[in-house]
């Protein structure tokens, strides 16, 4: 059965120096909150992946939580570059990090292949595509059956998985809705998951054919209203969509990024 | 040429134009999202639009900022998993067609979205490869659109990131289950398409007013023309219309959140 735990706690508790962490939320329920809090408690050497590395990762990155990035696409959707992880990666600010890249078909398959408990996932993928040799971990196989050229990833099994989602009721069960992106085979893959949670609820009122995650599958469940802000969760709050502009100017520069993440993080304690 | 437009709006209409009813197209965000809605909005209200965060046949009134707005999900028939999407959609060959924007683009058609530079210190960080590599290979065919530039269209790209037809333009050549790759490239300037044998990109029809030398100056490569190279028709009064509006209501609705 998941623990309930603050926000504080289950970050201290669950995520250690040296681990390696998928914080997912494919453009939706990206889990902001937890990611603030493992920069207010200064993790550090963290090999971070995430499909989508977001302004969550921009900040934690630029924060100095990173040693690794896993991602398949590193952007600030519609807007432009993440700053922070381009000046970490150009100019090594605050320290240099490594990359591992994949395609969002890859990577998904990853996730779902260590959800499955496999080593690898196969996949029709990479064909005349330079990743594969910039990135160890994408082979090409042949399919024992028909002979066909195959590529091959290794699968995700992080050391902890973060996500956010709407609900939980009193035992720990948690309900995702909307774009639900590859929260659960995340949370599934890993060895210890932290669910961050808009509300707690005594009934889920889940449809029957819901994504609805076991408290049994779940190490910790957080109660943390707005925990996805700046992105959204469907049925409480938009995405803020403003802010998603506005953060190319606060992340542009070291100084106006470091200020922000004062005010914004440090000098806030974990709700 | 009595109306007035922009060079975007020409490359917007146009791209539209090249999505018909029937097709199911899976779309990139930015200027592939502007053009799939357009064609919705105007000759194509049946077309099916997936976007890779999972959402299935979506109808979105306002254009969204990333492919994962809540707009998408809530207007769509259904929103299934990141991995659902890939596998059973995708790979699986329900895609007709994959609509894609890039940062370079080279004489093959080749995509680079990943880097400008050496892979271990790069002059420009781009974003990377996201959905791309596999759209490009799964769909059946891959409709790109892109502005014209000679920062944007290399010779040889630095990263090939997704693949159109290789270093050599035979990168699909006896490759089994793999889709046709890019059948037309539209820019503001004009439109491209392969070559049937080398499948080096031939420029077929210029846009209205554009000259070749416009495009020969916006080409980092020594681009060939088409024997009969004809001229894209305008957009009509209606096409902008629209265009204008869906633009406006996008530009309103995002200015109003927050």
């Amino acid at each position: 059965m998941a623990e309930f735990l603050s926000l504080r706690e289950a970050v201290s508790k669950y995520i250690n120096d040296g681990d390696t962490v998928a914080m997912e939320g494919f453009t939706h329920l990206i889990p902001f909150a937890a990611g603030h809090e493992v920069i207010r408690q200064k993790k550090r050497n963290l090999t971070l992946i995430r499909m989508t590395p977001d302004l969550v990762y921009d900040q934690m990155i630029g924060a100095g939580c990173a040693k690794k990035l896993m991602f398949s696409w590193g952007g600030n959707p519609g807007v432009g570059s993440l700053h922070r992880l381009r000046d970490a990666l150009e100019n090594g600010w605050p320290n240099s990090i490594e990359i591992l890249e994949h395609s969002h078909a890859a990577m998904a398959c990853a996730y779902d292949a260590g959800a499955a408990g496999l080593p690898l996932a196969v996949l029709r993928g990479y064909v005349g595509s330079d990743l594969p040799k910039v990135n160890d971990q994408i082979k090409f196989i042949e399919c024992p059956f028909t002979g066909e050229r195959l590529a091959a990833v290794r699968s995700v099994r992080p050391d902890v998985t973060v996500i956010h989602a709407q609900r939980a009721d009193r035992k720990g069960n948690v309900l995702i809705e909307g774009i639900i992106g590859i929260q659960k085979e995340a949370v599934l893959a890993a060895k210890r998951s932290i669910v961050t949670v808009e509300e707690i609820v005594d009934d889920l009122n889940a449809g029957v054919n819901a994504c609805v995650l076991p408290s049994w599958a779940i190490t910790a469940v957080v109660e943390a209203p707005k925990g996805a802000s700046p992105s959204y969760a469907l049925g409480y709050y938009d995405r803020n969509n403003a802010f998603y502009k506005e953060w190319d100017s606060i992340a542009r520069e070291r100084d106006t990024f470091q200020a922000w993440l004062k005010k914004n993080v440090f000098e806030k304690g974990a709700a | 040429m009595s109306l007035d437009f922009t060079s975007s709006e020409m490359m917007s209409v146009t791209a539209a134009r090249a999505l018909t009813n029937g097709m199911t197209c899976f779309v990139g965000i930015g200027l592939p999202s502007e053009a799939a809605n357009l064609a919705r909005l105007t000759h194509a209200p049946d077309i099916t639009l997936i976007y890779e965060s999972g959402t299935l046949e979506t109808k979105p009134d306002i254009l969204p900022l990333s492919i994962g707005d809540g707009e998408l999900c809530e207007s769509a028939l259904t929103t299934v998993s990141v991995p659902e999407m890939f596998r059973y959609w995708l790979q699986g060959g329900h895609i007709s067609v994959g609509f894609l924007g890039t940062a370079q683009i080279d004489r093959y058609a080749n995509l680079n979205t990943t880097l400008i530079g050496d892979y271990r210190a790069p002059k420009v960080r781009l974003p990377g490869g996201g959905g791309a590599p596999e759209i490009a290979t799964n769909a059946k065919e891959v409709f790109i659109t892109v502005r014209h530039s000679r920062r944007t269209f290399v010779k040889d790209v630095d990263f090939l990131t997704t693949v159109g037809f290789g270093r050599d333009g035979k990168a699909r050549d006896n490759v089994p289950n793999i889709g046709r790759g890019p059948t037309i490239v539209i820019t503001d300037l004009c439109i491209l398409k392969p070559d049937p044998e080398t499948k080096e990109l031939v420029v077929h029809l210029l846009h209205p007013n554009v000259s070749r030398e416009d495009v020969i100056n916006a080409t980092g490569w020594e681009v060939r023309f088409a024997d009969t190279l004809e001229t894209t028709p305008a957009p009509t009064t209606a096409e902008l219309k629209v265009l204008r509006r869906l633009k406006a209501r996008t530009t309103a609705h995002h200015a109003s959140q927050h």
